[in-house]
């Protein structure tokens, strides 16, 4: 952990009994209340609390969920038919979980966008940014079976197309794909078997997410929050203490977005979905135009961009697990994109191609679509594979501040370096 | 024993081994249950063949029925989608493979390799995208046909011929053609 001196006095003869046998608490008062914080973060550092607020949200609405609905073939689809009709507050719960999986992954979009700009991947947080990369994963994931389990005909077939992107292997080594896709399925399609084992994995994922969670928070902690400048706390005038500071700037950012989100539970509960899910699975017919949900879209644009199978599949894989050598393609020495005058512009580039991705993604596998879809896939690749290791290298960053309280204040005239280096 | 530098293997190295190897082995044999039970079961295994009856489906119609869960595309093809699917060249197709459950995989993807002989108006088809397992368009009289006037899968756009052969889109392979004989002139079973 990241060291500083701690403030914690037990005030009471109780505490400082605790303190003694299991310093709990003092160890929460170290990390959470006087844990030195940056004094530049903007708002977009909230993200983090935002992201274990829904956990926390998704958590406990899916804990009481699960206690009404029924995760059979014949059943599914009424059980949650019911849960929003009978259930006392089954609508509010029910909306609350639905629309709350859909800002879980905006509040994460917004998370990852900003380590991309500010360069919160680069030593010494690779670690930390390579546990981002797992959560997300375990989130994909864990929504993937969620969406599963109402049973509607989107459900199903995501279900279908999802599990047969493992068929792919057969093009490596015949059959190992098909074995591999019935092992899933339990038979030899999807059925109320997938579904009964995907409830049990949904149920099971977030609370390993809640784990690497705390990885996550820990690895950060070790090493301090990253801030707009980059540049690392030097000095005591950096930082300000998380509680009142940090925690109150999370506070205030969580109710503006809980409101943008009640206006979504209470008014658009369906706005983020799509219709054919309220049409009961059926094998035999598959939906005109299946999409999956919104936060998948990209990467369901490259799948469909590439027309090889295999070739489709590695690349919607690849262009996730790509992010897990972020810290080792972009070779800047600089952090933040605020210095990087060449890659903000990159930046903003990759965020329009991936946004353009998803809105390929909703649209049907026909030109002009497609030839699009395949001109941002190739942009998407590009910026990570050769954009990010050569910018780093030919761009020429703007002098850096020298301390983030200089940043913040401008120049001290209390430091000897501000007095002697003037001229720099 | 600390004072010697390079010792021989004596029996305590051996006796580690073997256990860190007989516990290895006892791991995996622990584990297997435990992802093996996800395999399908016993009654999921044991579904039965499924006959059908062919004389309500005239010429240019089709029908789907379910076996094994999967649905199964039986077209009566017109003449002229049966002369249509002769004439294509094998070098012109994406999968060459005849992909017929009851032919060797060398078979090449010949109309003739793909329907049964006499009965060449019969085409018989596992129903499912060999792309991400939809269910291709086709079967019904508005459904749309694809380019080449077999089944279209509207989900990622592959299209099929009148042979149910993969010719445009991310498919790899034809539609598979299940096992199945001719019981009489009017009657299969799949499976």
């Amino acid at each position: 952990m990241a060291s500083h001196e701690s403030t914690f006095r037990p005030a009471t003869h109780a505490g400082k009994w605790l303190d003694e046998r299991l310093p709990l608490p003092r160890l929460m008062h170290g990390q959470f209340v006087d844990f030195p914080t940056p004094r530049n973060i903007n708002y977009l550092w909230t993200t983090g609390g935002l992201l274990t607020f829904f956990l926390g949200v998704q958590i406990a609405t899916g804990i009481v969920l699960a206690m009404h609905y029924i995760p059979s073939a014949g059943e599914a689809f009424s059980s949650v038919e019911a849960i929003r009709r009978d259930v006392n507050y089954g609508w509010l719960l029910r909306n609350i979980h639905m629309v709350g999986a859909s800002f879980f992954f905006l509040a994460a979009y917004i998370h990852i966008a900003r380590g991309l700009y500010y360069g919160s991947y680069k030593a010494p947080r690779e670690v930390l940014w390579i546990i981002g990369v797992v959560i997300f994963l375990l989130m994909m994931a864990t929504a993937f079976m969620g969406y599963s389990l109402p049973w509607g005909q989107m459900s199903f077939w995501a279900v279908t197309v999802i599990t047969n992107l493992f068929s792919s292997i057969d093009a490596v080594i015949p059959g190992l794909g098909t074995r591999i896709v019935q092992w899933l399925w339990g038979g030899f399609s999807v059925s109320g078997t997938t579904l009964t084992r995907f409830y049990a994995l949904h149920y099971l994922l977030p609370f390993v997410i809640a784990g690497v969670v705390g990885l996550h928070i820990w690895a950060l902690h070790q090493v301090g929050q990253n801030n707009p400048t980059g540049i690392d706390i030097k000095q005591p005038s950096d930082s300000v203490p998380m509680a009142p500071y940090a925690v109150l700037k999370d506070i205030f950012a969580l109710s503006v977005f809980v409101l943008l989100f009640a206006w979504f539970v209470f008014y658009l509960p369906d706005y983020l979905g799509h219709s054919d899910n309220y049409i009961e699975a059926n094998p035999l017919s598959t939906p005109p135009h299946i999409v999956p949900e919104w936060y998948f879209l990209p990467y369901y644009a490259i799948l469909r961009a590439i027309p090889d199978k295999l070739l489709g599949v590695i690349a919607m894989f690849s262009s996730i697990l790509l992010l897990i050598f972020v810290p080792w393609l972009d070779t800047s020495r600089v952090r933040s994109a605020k210095y990087r005058p060449v890659y903000k512009w990159f930046f903003w580039m990759f965020v329009i191609s991936v946004i353009a991705l998803g809105y390929l993604g909703s649209k049907p596998p026909e030109p002009p679509y497609v030839g699009w879809a395949r001109f941002f896939t190739a942009y998407y690749f590009l910026h990570l594979l050769v954009i990010l290791p050569i910018v780093g290298v030919i761009e020429n960053p703007r002098a850096l501040p020298r301390s983030i309280t200089e940043a913040v204040l401008g120049k001290e005239p209390a430091t000897q370096g501000a007095r002697a280096g003037g001229g720099k | 024993m600390a004072s010697h530098t390079a010792e021989e293997p004596n029996r305590r190295d051996f006796i580690v081994i073997a256990a860190q190897a007989f516990a290895a082995v006892g791991a995996a044999a622990a584990l297997w249950p435990f992802i093996d039970q996800m395999n399908p079961d016993a009654s999921t295994q044991a579904l039965a063949s499924t006959e059908v009856d062919l004389s309500p489906v005239k010429p240019g119609q089709a029908i789907t029925i379910v076996w094994r869960g999967k649905p199964v595309f039986i077209r009566n093809r017109m003449p002229e989608e049966v002369s249509t699917a002769k004439a294509v060249k094998i070098a012109d197709l994406k999968d060459p493979s005849a992909r017929n459950d009851a032919l060797p995989e060398s078979a090449k993807a010949t109309d003739e390799n793909r329907t049964k002989a006499g009965k060449e108006n019969w085409l018989v088809l596992v129903g499912i995208c060999t792309h991400l397992g939809c269910i291709p368009k086709g079967q019904s009289m508005g459904d749309a046909k694809g380019d080449y006037g077999g089944w279209f899968c509207p989900c990622h756009g592959s299209h099929y011929d009148t042979a149910g052969r993969i010719r445009q889109g991310p498919a790899p392979r034809n539609l598979e053609v299940p096992p199945y004989e001719f019981l009489s002139a009017t009657q299969i079973k799949i499976g």
